[in-house]
């Protein structure tokens, strides 16, 4: 039977172009730049300096808190300057930037493509190893990935739930990467369950893409533990709370983590990277991304280095399209509209997505109708267009009143609402201001 | 290389719109208005051109030389309250009292509190009842049904069922000697019977709301509320006393309940905003529609109860809120 997630949701349209797109290895770029703020966090500490030799994998900053993560070179080279540039956030942050010379990597790493399932490592060795790897959540929200693992004292993990959902429109990494590494997430997936030390595993995976719930499905037979929950298509399945209630019906309190009810969620290419970590040695320096667009030629899924210019992707694909309005990293509905091709692609670069001109402009706002489909669609139960409202006349209390920390900033509502009216933008605005206050009553 | 736009996600839209929104409610109305034109020929004709174009030159003008502000016509906004406007009364009704109960509707009901979007109350009932009030003669004269009708003004009139049930019980008649002088409850369903120009058919009107909610313009909650409360509340008092109070089905396919529960409660802007709000909404009008009817002056109650729902609706929106997620923490083992 098909679940899903049980208030709200929408269905954009898929257009998934680059399905089926076997992953493609991108040429090692001549110079990457890579950002020490790639993940949520404390930015990494640089511990390479101008001038000096690097291989691939080798650690070039390191991780500076708890919730914070390490940095490895994506390629073998020079530091040629630690310096301020543009990313994909729009602003500019230090970055470490390499020029690369041929492509050595470090001895330590297994390149092998044997798959090797046996798991010696303890569930702490695990943890440790991931942490050192510099894992962060790569479905986009780059969240640490060993903090994830590290159950806090007085709760317990009693199911992994594994993101093979998907549900941005247009983005395929995570599918193509089922279909072409499904046994080594497999494997993945049983380190993560030995690290959570649970008996049991569930991939969600949208119904949209039958190969991959059919190929997983096969596989998970030879590993114990693991199965696989075929969902229906509904946006924002990918949200963390919103998949949990469609895999095993619980919702997470207000304000709480997975983990009040039991559970720990990883994304599919996160596990992957755990694999090669903990199997192969090999740290987090590349990453499965899609570069695709309705006017793109050639709609791919690329396997590319940290750090790389997102143009040498756009190239790849056959060139940035004559018509094009809007280039996003990730998918439609949660993306960041990029200021320039030149940015380089980080760990939380899921995608790039190239959008004509004529449906990259907003269309005019329009005087709110309450339809009240904004509430219909609201995933988290609220009410967006009060939230805008309050947010507009900087009503902060009722805004927090309203809950308007609860909201995942999915876009469902911008996306619904017939009047064009920009939701969350306003909603956004009122998070930053409430979330302010609300920290400023702590201390 | 060209510029990139840059602003915040999501970046796509469902390419939905306040406009595909209004039309669509008005292709939903067009059985409506098919089998009002079958039954009530010129009249309906005139009384709907009439609605329907003032309703929209009363827009307008007010935008332009009141508001001064941008011209939303375009929006189908204006054009369906004069639809509904035209429904909600008699299909000989003159001219003059149609423009005056346009400007109203459109004046007083909608424009006064800031265009679409911010009239608190039903426009199209705001002139419906100002009219009922002011003219309360013509207001109750009703055409007869009658195929290919070409009389306006001269249509021969007849009471509608409701006025005649209510004449009848009041001169101690039982209901079911009075039912016997009723249109059969097959031809109430198809329209065959006195009352408003497009309130008649409930089969009609029941395809637009299949319409409407198979795009998903309307939900079903308030729709279906106002009918079960009304079913249910007719229903008990009849099964109190059969001979004092006509069943649930005569209740339902006269009058304007189908038009009301169907297009005029569920205007956007004057009903509530969460399912749970809706629901309570739909059972007030269901209620205060049968006290009206049973036990008021008046033989017909909905227009009212709507009104009066809509003034309840921010009060509604306050206090009842959508299900929260996590709200409910689910406690099924996985």
């Amino acid at each position: 039977m098909l679940k899903t997630f049980s208030l709200g949701g929408v269905h954009p349209a898929e257009n998934k172009f680059s399905a089926g797109q076997k992953i493609a290895v991108l040429p090692v770029p001549e110079q990457v730049s890579v950002p020490i703020a790639q993940h949520i966090g404390a930015p990494s500490e640089p511990i390479v300096k101008k001038g000096d030799e690097v291989k691939v994998g080798q650690l070039i900053a390191k991780s500076s808190g708890f919730v914070s993560a390490n940095i490895h070179s994506p390629v073998s080279g020079k530091v040629f300057k630690i310096d301020d540039i543009l990313d994909a956030s729009g602003y500019k942050r230090k970055a470490i930037i390499i020029k690369t010379e041929g492509d050595e990597w470090d001895a330590s790493i297994d390149r092998s493509e044997d798959l090797k399932t046996e798991i010696t490592a303890s569930p702490e060795e695990i943890i440790k190893k991931i942490g050192d790897a510099g894992i962060v959540g790569l479905g986009g929200a780059t969240f640490p990935a060993h903090v994830k693992l590290s159950v806090p004292p007085g709760k317990t993990c009693e199911v992994l739930i594994l993101n093979g959902v998907e549900c941005e429109p247009y983005l395929t990494a995570d599918h193509q990467l089922m279909i072409e590494k499904g046994d080594e997430i497999m494997v993945g997936t049983q380190i993560l369950m030995k690290a959570l030390k649970v008996d049991r595993a569930i991939i969600g995976i949208e119904n949209n893409k039958p190969d991959a719930i059919k190929q997983m499905s096969e596989l998970a037979k030879n590993y114990a533990g693991i199965s696989i929950q075929p969902l229906k298509v509904q946006y924002p399945q990918g949200g963390e709370k919103q998949l949990i209630d469609a895999c095993i019906g619980r919702q997470i309190p207000s304000g709480k983590l997975p983990i009040e009810v039991g559970a720990v969620v990883q994304n599919i290419g996160t596990t992957l990277a755990v694999y090669e970590a903990v199997q192969k040695n090999k740290p987090l320096f590349e990453r499965v991304v899609t570069v695709t667009g309705k006017s793109v030629t050639k709609p791919s899924n690329f396997m590319a280095r940290i750090g790389t210019p997102m143009n040498q992707l756009i190239e790849a694909a056959g060139g940035l399209p004559q018509d094009t309005g809007k280039v996003i990293g990730g998918g439609p509905m949660m993306g960041k509209a990029l200021v320039s091709t030149e940015v380089p692609i980080t760990k939380g670069s899921s995608g790039i997505l190239i959008m004509p001109k004529e449906i990259a402009k907003r269309a005019k706002m329009e005087a709110c109708i309450r339809c009240s489909k904004c509430v219909s669609v609201c995933p988290m139960g609220l009410s967006p267009y009060l939230l805008m409202t309050v947010s507009d006349k900087a009503v902060w209390d009722r805004a927090e009143e309203e809950k308007i920390m609860d909201c995942i900033e999915c876009g469902s509502c911008s996306f619904t609402c017939p009047a064009n009216r920009p939701l969350l933008d306003y909603i956004r605005l009122g998070k930053g201001k409430v979330g302010q206050i609300m920290r400023s009553r702590t201390k | 290389m060209n510029r990139l736009i840059v602003s915040p996600s999501p970046h796509v839209h469902s390419g939905d719109s306040v406009k595909k929104n209004m039309y669509g409610v008005i292709i939903a109305l067009l059985p409506a208005l098919a089998a009002s034109l079958y039954y009530f020929g010129l009249g309906a004709v005139v009384v709907t051109l009439t609605a329907v174009v003032s309703c929209v030159f009363f827009e307008w003008a007010i935008q332009k030389f009141l508001l001064k502000n941008e011209s939303t016509i375009l929006d189908g906004s204006a054009a369906l309250t004069g639809l509904l406007l035209a429904f909600n009364i008699p299909s000989n009704l003159p001219i003059w009292i149609i423009i005056i109960g346009s400007l109203v509707a459109i004046g007083i009901g909608k424009m006064s509190f800031g265009g679409l979007g911010n009239n608190p109350f039903n426009p199209a009932l705001v002139g419906r009842v100002f009219m009922l009030i002011s003219f309360p003669v013509q207001m109750t004269l009703w055409p007869k049904p009658q195929t290919i009708q070409l009389e306006y003004l001269d249509a021969t009139t007849g009471a509608t069922p409701l006025s005649i049930m209510k004449e009848g019980l009041a001169n101690g008649e039982s209901v079911s000697a009075i039912m016997d002088k009723l249109p059969s409850y097959t031809e109430l369903f198809f329209g065959n019977s006195g009352g408003s120009a497009g309130e008649i058919a409930a089969a009609a009107l029941l395809m637009g709301l299949a319409y409407m909610l198979i795009r998903k313009i309307i939900t079903w909650h308030i729709p279906a509320s106002i009918i079960v409360t009304i079913a249910a509340f007719t229903g008990l008092l009849h099964l109190s006393s059969p001979d004092q109070y006509a069943g649930p089905l005569f209740h339902l396919l006269t009058g304007g309940v189908m038009l009301g529960a169907i297009f005029m409660a569920t205007d956007y802007v004057s009903s509530p905003m969460s399912k749970k709000g809706m629901i309570i909404y739909g059972v007030g009008i269901g209620i205060i529609t049968v006290v009206i009817r049973v036990f008021g002056a008046y033989p017909e109650g909905i227009s009212f109860a709507i009104l009066i729902m809509n003034g309840f609706v921010p009060l509604i929106d306050k206090y009842v809120k959508p299900k929260r997620f996590g709200e409910l923490v689910k406690t099924a083992k996985a």
